[in-house]
């Protein structure tokens, strides 16, 4: 992550900056993207008579609850500069970890339970790794997204676990109340859980200290290595309580579960706003990039557009949006210098 | 820094350690299983190790200049696909033709990396992870999703990797070729000791009138190259191409380099060190089977070596900045 610092050692913003420039442009991201989800709402409409149907607009939610629910503690994980690509793999390792103890007969609560847990344990051996021997995330979690989900495959091989209990399919299929999935509403309340988290917390002062520069936040007295493995460690709990939730909505446990999922939840922390390099970024701006991503591959579904092509748009979406302001941040500091000159 | 002890001596000698550890494992594999080590299947092995060995080599190029290449197996693919189509179209195009254009389409790929990390200056991470999906995606466009198979290729298209020359194949030969190149260009060009001194320290190569950018450019345009050449001696050695060829290579090449000492902090590293990686990691693929271990094992020994390896090279490389203060935790 340091590369670009040094690339462009003048652009970093100040912290003085924080409060006016970056807040302002922060806001005025968050506002085009609700534009950009107005589209794709509208374009919907006009696909599918059907799509306005409280029911269809129910179904659409669960093509990406699971991911946004990973998507917000990663958002954390982001702005302090650290970046976890094991979460897929860590999903595969819970739901095979459920799909075991199920065969031992264990209950839906147990189940879940065992599923955080995995989830929990991974996550905590990622940031210790990190933390303790000074690594860069990126290169420990290309390795255990092998580990994790070899681990997988050792125990299941080409087999598949099935006949959950029918109470397990409340996680991932019931309703709380009309149309409204047990799913989508605890997404809502985490969302906003981690919202007061990042932004109404001494904690979420930290994690953006940590992000904008460690070395002045360790020496401002936070304890920038807890933290950090606490991030990580959070990672993988809603990495697990996400396997819970797809376990019980598709209702098996195959090794290739969830591949490539970690592209698509980053690709969502990124479109929300969130700088890749750390210290910038919102959950109301991750929270309206969770339903632009929803409303278009639920668009391009409607089409049948095939998965593989809908990941070039993925792809495509995650350069541009990190592209373009990078782009447009440089003609505009070009343009000033160049009235600066004039004047 | 002096290390006087005989292990700290071998672990600053990675490459020592690592052709130490190869050399056990050939005992040991080869003590239960005598065939293992015989230079007909050693030479079979190597050849089955040949395309690592490739993309490594020029995956360490990458990381010395502290970034990485996620979408070498995407390039794979489509390349390789490219080649088939053109194969099927054009029957008459001799095989060295298709290789040469392989590096073109394979290098423009790169190039449209490098491009995106050096002019717009995007994290190669999030470059590379956003076209590994774009690439594999056009491979499905360019085949609609259809496979071409052994029997659509041309024998010339088919024969160019498995014709054998002094017992070893000529995709063996290509491979101790690239590598013998990668070491000269590494060890004697400017270039080569320029990308070294970029990932060493971008600060002081820029002071140096080293553009960063610039060689980080001309390390995405090789291992592109190497990767469409890649792609063409990949579908042609298994004789088949299709959407979800060399699916999660990637991870293999950076494991070889991660395991073969190089640095993901950038800078450090030799082509040594990246191949004996990629043999160490074919090595323990093609034993698996040998010695009566499921092929499941696989993916997890190899993300346990990559874990362990970083670890291991977390303690070799700690270079000593200078701290004024004193930190203020442990």
């Amino acid at each position: 992550m340091t590369e670009e610092v040094l690339k462009h050692p003048m652009t970093k913003d100040l912290p003085d900056d924080l409060n006016n420039g970056l807040r302002r442009k922060l806001m005025r991201w968050e506002t085009l993207l609700m534009f950009f989800v107005a589209i794709a709402f509208f374009t919907n409409t006009q696909i599918s008579p059907y799509f306005l149907d409280p029911w269809s607009l129910s179904d659409a939610t669960f093509n990406f609850t699971e991911k946004a629910i990973i998507a917000l503690p990663m958002a954390l994980l982001i702005i302090a500069r650290d970046i976890d690509l094991s979460v897929a793999s860590t999903i595969a390792l819970a739901s095979v970890a459920m799909g075991f103890a199920n065969t031992m007969g264990a209950g839906p609560i147990e189940l879940a339970v065992i599923g955080m847990a995995v989830g929990t344990i991974a996550g905590f051996i990622n940031g210790w790794i990190i933390t303790k021997f000074d690594i860069p995330a990126i290169v420990v979690t290309i390795g255990t997204m092998s580990l994790y989900r070899g681990i997988a495959y050792i125990v299941l091989g080409d087999d598949v676990y099935r006949s959950y209990p029918s109470d397990f399919a409340f996680f991932g299929q019931g309703y709380v109340w009309g149309v409204l999935s047990f799913e989508f509403v605890l997404f809502l309340v985490l969302a906003v859980g981690f919202g007061i988290l990042l932004h109404k917390t001494t904690f979420g002062r930290r994690v953006y200290a940590i992000g904008n520069n460690p070395t002045a936040a360790l020496f401002s007295g936070i304890n920038v290595k807890r933290h950090r493995l606490f991030l990580f460690t959070l990672v993988g709990l809603f990495a697990g309580l996400a396997a819970v939730l797809l376990t019980s909505r598709i209702g098996s446990t195959r090794p290739s579960i969830a591949t490539g999922w970690e592209l698509e939840v980053i690709t969502m922390v990124v479109l929300g706003g969130v700088n890749i390099l750390g210290g910038a970024g919102s959950i109301f701006g991750v929270f309206i990039a969770v339903f632009l991503m929803g409303l278009v591959t639920f668009g391009m579904g409607l089409m049948n557009v095939p998965g593989i092509v809908m990941s070039i748009f993925t792809g495509l979406l995650l350069i541009l949006v990190i592209g373009t302001p990078i782009i447009w941040r440089r003609i505009w500091a070009a343009r000033k210098m160049h009235s600066n000159s004039r004047n | 820094m002096k290390n006087t002890s005989l292990i700290g001596k071998l672990i600053s000698h990675r490459e020592w350690l690592l052709a130490g550890i190869i050399a056990l494992m050939l005992v040991g594999v080869g003590s239960t299983a005598p065939f293992f080590i015989s230079p007909g299947n050693l030479a079979e092995v190597f050849d089955d190790t040949a395309i690592l060995i490739m993309l490594a080599c020029a995956q360490m190029l990458v990381i010395l200049t502290r970034c990485i290449d996620l979408s070498v197996a995407s390039n794979i693919a489509f390349t390789g696909m490219c080649v088939a189509l053109i194969n099927v179209a054009y029957p008459d195009t001799p095989a060295l033709v298709t290789l040469i254009m392989s590096i073109g389409i394979g290098g423009v790929l790169g190039a449209f990396n490098g491009i995106l990390v050096w002019l717009v200056g995007i994290p190669s991470i999030v470059v590379t992870l956003g076209t590994m999906s774009i690439y594999r995606g056009f491979v499905f466009l360019l085949s609609g999703g259809e496979w071409v198979n052994a029997h659509e290729m041309t024998p010339q298209f088919l024969a160019l990797p498995r014709a054998t020359f002094l017992d070893l194949t000529v995709l063996s030969w290509i491979a101790i070729a690239v590598t013998i190149i990668m070491l000269v260009f590494t060890r004697f060009t400017k270039t080569g000791l320029s990308i070294f001194a970029v990932g060493g320290n971008p600060k002081a190569a820029v002071y140096s009138g080293l553009n960063v950018g610039k060689y980080q450019f001309i390390t995405f345009c090789i291992s592109g190259a190497v990767a469409g050449m890649c792609g063409y001696l990949w579908v042609s050695r298994y004789a088949v191409a299709y959407v979800e060829v060399a699916v999660a290579f990637e991870l293999q090449v950076v494991a070889a380099c991660v395991i073969g000492g190089i640095s993901i902090a950038g800078g450090i590293g030799t082509i040594w060190g990246a191949a004996l990686g990629a043999i160490f990691l074919g090595l323990i693929n093609n034993a698996l089977p040998v010695i009566g271990i499921s092929p499941f094992w696989q993916l997890a020994i190899s993300g346990l070596v990559i874990v362990l390896a970083v670890i291991i090279n977390s303690r070799s490389e700690k270079r000593g900045g200078r701290r004024i203060l004193r930190e203020a935790h442990r």
